[in-house]
């Protein structure tokens, strides 16, 4: 589903993404795991173009997209993404927040857009909230619309950059349940996420980056409980 | 009984008589404004982009008209341009204050479209919008609500500006004042009544202004 290839980017004299290869099966969980400065999210940003690679290679579903490409929004449409702060469109209800994209991107007829919008919110729970704005959510609800309005646009891979990481503890649980609910359905995913529970549970890879490089990768327990890499083993250690 | 020279009953006798006068001021605001909303508007996007050929001209744009007095503005392009074209004194003050509040008005956009998080483009264009969709969708909308409280105040300092357009014969209401004081020899009680209507507009101003800003609040409500 998704292929990297010798991928490098720099942000000014930063090397943050080494010679990256990565391959992404369909209805594959990956699970990224590393320091912050890691590259991990830059890692995901270059996949839907939010940041741009000076070198390398990226297949989306076979094909290969050039970052200056003048279609980067039709890429953006088969890769949906889950940002750590949510992002939802503080002028727009919740239900407002799901369509947006039926409606303007795909040119949905309103009532069409409408009637996924509400399958897509009793999908994370939030059927009560369409008509609030997203000011009155908590952190969890914001997250689980936030997952909605991505998954509106029937992408073919999810991204998630630590969407668990601005929430109260006491509302992990609810967005990382809506993700798992996700990961059986079969969705190609791409988790940046220190939940290991998560990543034991669904995950069918973890990946430590560490300075911009994979360090290691295995299965999930594999790499929890028996590191082969110094750093991997150094990092956990500070993680427990 | 102390004994004035003025005649401030003269205040209530000839208020009246400054109503088409001040509509004078009401026209020259309200079209100055809406030309300088839609210059400031398209003079704030070029601003922020990042070809020169549209950002050069802008910066250069605001430089000038910032730089320079709008009395000045106004005479050249009543005075000044008229073996170019002979622009009517109306559509000259409209223009001049067009023309000026656009340059204010532009870094007023400039500002508000900078202060939008960064996620919400990047979330706009995750969904698959191009960059010009999520501006007019995402950032815009969002801007202009937190230009609204600047905007204000700078209408505010349109309706005042508008004055000046007695420098080229409007006969708006200070340039009414100066007429009606020279023939009544009542010179101060027609600026006071001119600095009454002044006072009206922009209370009404500032009111309206306070409501469009709780309207636009809707979203931010709490439980």
């Amino acid at each position: 589903m998704i292929k990297i290839r010798e991928l490098n980017k720099w942000f000014g004299d930063l090397h943050v993404l080494k010679d990256v290869d990565l391959d992404v099966a369909e209805k594959e969980v990956v699970v990224v795991i590393g320091a912050s400065g890691s590259g991990k999210s830059t890692l995901l940003r270059c996949i839907n173009f939010l940041e741009f690679a000076q070198k390398g290679q990226i297949f989306i579903d076979g094909k290969e997209t050039d970052s200056r490409s003048k279609k980067l929004h039709l890429v953006r449409m088969e890769v949906g993404m889950v940002f750590q702060h949510f992002n939802l469109f503080p002028h727009r209800t919740v239900m407002g927040n799901v369509i947006e994209g039926l409606t303007q991107v795909k040119k949905l007829p309103r009532e069409q857009a409408l009637g996924q919008g509400r399958e897509l919110l009793e999908k994370v729970g939030l059927s009560d909230k369409a008509d609030v704005y997203p000011a009155m959510l908590s952190g969890g609800q914001k997250q689980r619309v936030a997952i909605a309005r991505a998954l509106a646009m029937k992408p073919k891979i999810m991204l998630f950059d630590e969407p668990t990481s601005a929430l109260d503890p006491e509302l992990v649980g609810e967005v990382l349940q809506v993700m798992k609910n996700l990961a059986l359905e079969g969705m190609t995913m791409m988790v940046v996420s220190h939940e290991m529970g998560f990543a034991r549970e669904v995950g069918d890879r973890v990946i430590y980056m560490d300075e911009g490089r994979i360090i290691e990768e295995g299965l999930p327990d594999e790499l929890y409980k028996n590191p082969q890499h110094e750093r991997t083993k150094s990092f956990l250690a500070r993680l427990l | 009984m102390l004994d004035l020279p003025w005649d401030f009953t003269a205040i209530a006798r000839y208020f009246p008589g400054f109503y088409a006068a001040a509509l004078l001021t009401l026209q020259i605001t309200f079209f100055g404004i809406l030309v300088g909303l839609v210059l400031g508007l398209v003079t704030g996007l070029m601003r922020l982009s990042t070809f020169k050929i549209l950002n050069l001209p802008a910066k250069g744009y605001i430089w000038v008209i910032r730089g320079t007095p709008l009395l000045l503005q106004l005479m050249i392009i009543y005075y000044g341009l008229i073996d170019l074209v002979n622009i009517d004194r109306m559509p000259a003050a409209i223009i001049g204050l067009g023309v000026h509040n656009g340059a204010y008005i532009a870094e007023i956009f400039r500002g508000a479209i900078q202060s939008i998080e960064r996620g919400q483009r990047e979330a706009a264009l995750s969904l698959g919008m191009t960059p010009t969709q999520a501006m007019i969708r995402v950032v815009l909308p969002q801007a202009f609500k937190r230009s609204v409280p600047a905007l204000g105040n700078q209408f505010i300092i349109a309706l005042k500006d508008s004055s000046l357009a007695s420098a080229i014969a409007v006969r708006e209401l200070l340039l009414r004042a100066r007429q009606m004081g020279s023939s009544t020899l009542m010179m101060l009680e027609m600026l006071m009544i001119v600095g009454i209507y002044y006072l009206m507009m922009t209370t009404v101003l500032t009111l309206l202004v306070g409501r469009v800003e709780k309207r636009l609040q809707v979203s931010d409500y709490r439980d």
